[in-house]
């Protein structure tokens, strides 16, 4: 009997990953790069970071960005988590299938449909573009991913617990905030993960629904590679990596945790 | 003065029936309650009384509506038509919470992040019990269903035996005026459940509380329950002590939902007040059974007669009523009964039981064996419906 993978499997494995992850293991490594040509190696340094932290023009979109992912994630998730307790609990009533469809469009619709929609809402109304513009964009395009999210953890929720609560003299409400929303935190975290890093890096949608004073960093680093790329850049997409990378192992993990701990 | 024989009818547990005293008022009682969801009806005009210190059982096959007329007294469900009142306070519009009874839940639905302690406490918290208070009742109720050891653990960590006595203990902890157990046994396996089935009847007894229980198993309800009401389709075939509702049934839905039962279609031919005589082709010198109630003659009537009534005879009995012949088609041997299949000239099967009160026979009763079976008159019951 053969025992692990064959060559060719770690071949394909080999070629696989290096497609994916060679121009980003790059970037981080020109990211400690003395030279100022972003491709010739001079060295290790970490100068670049350093001058990051005196580029005040990055700096801001990187605190816009943070804001917008902190508020946007927030909000999806407080009303994806309503919206899957709609679609899990209520049963059948007029119009589910289209209000289940009507949640989910999002996750397939093309973002640029989206961002040019939100946009023309924006100049109808005649709202000026800006941090809430963007933000309430934010909110539109990861509440769906945060309802699939939850929804997948109410499924498997036995309601009877919610109902024993209530037998035991818990008012509804607290029936769902002692009983309910313990066992499906896990889940609505990882919502909330998944808003915030979905946020974080969209460009497409941030660059209709933003407006000055709004920049945000995916804006902001595809503006400055247009005039030219500087080290800098590679320093703070290396920094974007690490945020995005720390919110979604941390999404695996409490979806682990929450695996091992169900009977 | 009534000479009639009178049927004194199986074990009766005790002398309390406060069902048959009509000054005696119900702590719950159902008022021509009706239940549809969508086009179906759930529960039919289903009118209850429930006593203190009642252990009451709803028994019928799943579908039958005993479990929505369980959770609307819960309140968990509204009815339709008719009124549920508890104390003699009407219960219309009142939330789960806001009702003094608890329910043991199906699936225990005990909660996972919680300790046994913490939810053996819930109940207790909602009323606002001094910390101590609750302490002192969560240990009197670990020590009642013997956990002591396990206050501290999570549910996950729990046999299915140990979860059953938790949620027990927890709808217990709050003193409900009535618990109600929905399947509470269903998920354990036999020996636990035939050893809980004592357990649950003594600690009712012992708390004095008023238990209702919902079940689909019938052993469940005959050894727990002092009283048994049998629902079909959403109504009540039948309300009695167990031993009525097995030894009297009013019904061929009863009699047969109950145990195994024989049932002969015959025909009335005489009525002298005891003892009712029948013709069946089935039974060549015809039946005859004890019935105090009229029967018009000439019409069509049901004898229904347990297993257990019937005696087997290798040897013909003298020819008299309720004497049947046939051919031994099968044999199930259960170590403390053997069941005895009867196959009668016409066809039909017919099930005789024996008890195997000594190890040895002299004449084993053996396959395709020409058979006799009898019974006595007061062993049979006349069924109209």
């Amino acid at each position: 009997m053969r025992r692990g993978p064959s060559a060719f499997n770690i071949a394909a494995i080999v070629l696989g990953m290096g497609f994916l992850y060679l121009p980003i293991v790059l970037l981080v490594i020109y990211s400690f790069n003395e030279s100022r040509l972003v491709t010739v190696w001079g060295g290790f340094s970490t100068r670049w970071y350093v001058s990051l932290l005196q580029n005040e023009q990055l700096l801001a979109a990187a605190w816009v960005t943070l804001r917008v992912a902190f508020v946007s994630a927030t909000l999806a998730t407080i009303l994806g988590t309503l919206a899957a307790l709609g679609l899990v609990r209520a049963g059948r009533f007029r119009g589910r299938t289209l209000f289940s469809s009507m949640t989910y469009a999002p996750l397939v619709m093309p973002e640029v449909i989206l961002g040019l929609s939100l946009l023309l809402l924006f100049v109808s109304v005649g709202v000026a573009r800006g941090f809430w513009t963007v933000m309430i964009a934010h909110t539109t395009l990861t509440l769906c991913y945060a309802t699939v999210v939850v929804q997948a953890r109410l499924v498997s929720f036995d309601e009877a617990l919610e109902e024993a609560a209530r037998d035991l003299g818990a008012p509804p409400w607290k029936a769902f905030a002692l009983v309910t929303l313990p066992n499906i935190a896990p889940a609505v975290a990882a919502a909330w993960m998944l808003a915030f890093t979905l946020s974080l890096d969209d460009l497409v949608i941030a660059s209709f629904t933003s407006g000055p004073g709004a920049t945000t960093l995916p804006i902001r680093i595809y503006s400055a590679v247009r005039l030219g790329v500087s080290p800098e850049i590679n320093a703070i997409s290396t920094l974007l990596i690490g945020l995005v990378a720390t919110g979604v192992i941390a999404v695996y993990l409490l979806n682990m945790r929450r695996r091992t701990a169900a009977p | 003065m009534n000479t009639k024989p009178r049927l004194n009818i199986g074990a009766v547990r005790s002398s309390f029936a406060p069902w048959a005293d009509p000054s005696a008022k119900p702590l719950v009682r159902f008022d021509q309650v009706t239940k549809r969801f969508g086009g179906e009806t759930a529960v039919d005009a289903v009118s209850l009384d429930i006593y203190e210190g009642e252990f009451f059982a709803l028994l019928g096959p799943s579908g039958c509506g005993k479990s929505t007329l369980m959770r609307m007294l819960a309140g968990f469900e509204t009815p339709d038509l008719g009124r549920i009142t508890l104390g003699g306070e009407d219960l219309a519009g009142r939330p789960p919470h806001l009702r003094p009874v608890n329910m043991m839940f199906q699936s225990y639905a005990l909660f996972p992040h919680l300790t046994v302690a913490q939810n053996i406490a819930f109940g207790l918290r909602q009323q606002k019990k001094p910390k101590d208070e609750i302490a002192a009742r969560v240990d009197e109720m670990l020590a009642l269903v013997r956990l002591e050891g396990l206050a501290h653990r999570k549910p996950h960590q729990l046999s299915g035996g140990q979860k059953q006595r938790v949620a027990l203990a927890r709808a217990i902890a709050p003193k409900p005026r009535m618990l109600l157990l929905d399947e509470p046994l269903g998920a354990l396996d036999r020996k636990l459940r035939e050893e809980t089935q004592f357990e649950l009847m003594a600690l009712q007894q012992r708390l004095g509380m008023t238990f209702l229980i919902v079940t689909h198993d019938q052993e469940e309800a005959m050894i727990t329950a002092d009283r048994i009401a049998v629902m079909r389709a959403g109504q009540l075939a039948q309300i009695g002590r167990p031993a009525e509702v097995y030894e009297a049934p009013n019904s061929r839905y009863v009699a047969d939902f109950i145990g195994d039962v024989n049932l002969f279609e015959a025909r009335v031919t005489e009525d002298d007040g005891d003892i009712i005589r029948l013709t069946s082709p089935e039974a060549p010198d015809g039946l005859e059974a004890i019935e105090d109630d009229e029967i018009a003659i000439g019409s069509t009537a049901w004898l229904a007669v347990r297993p257990e009534k019937m005696r087997v005879h290798l040897d013909p009995p003298p020819p008299g009523p309720n004497r049947l012949e046939g051919v031994v088609a099968d044999i199930g041997y259960l170590g403390d009964w053997t069941t005895y299949l009867v196959e009668l000239p016409g066809g039909r099967t017919i099930r005789a039981a024996r008890a195997n009160a000594s190890r040895v026979v002299d004449r084993p009763v053996d396959w395709d064996d020409r058979v006799w079976l009898t019974f006595a008159p007061d062993s049979a019951v006349v069924l109209t419906r």
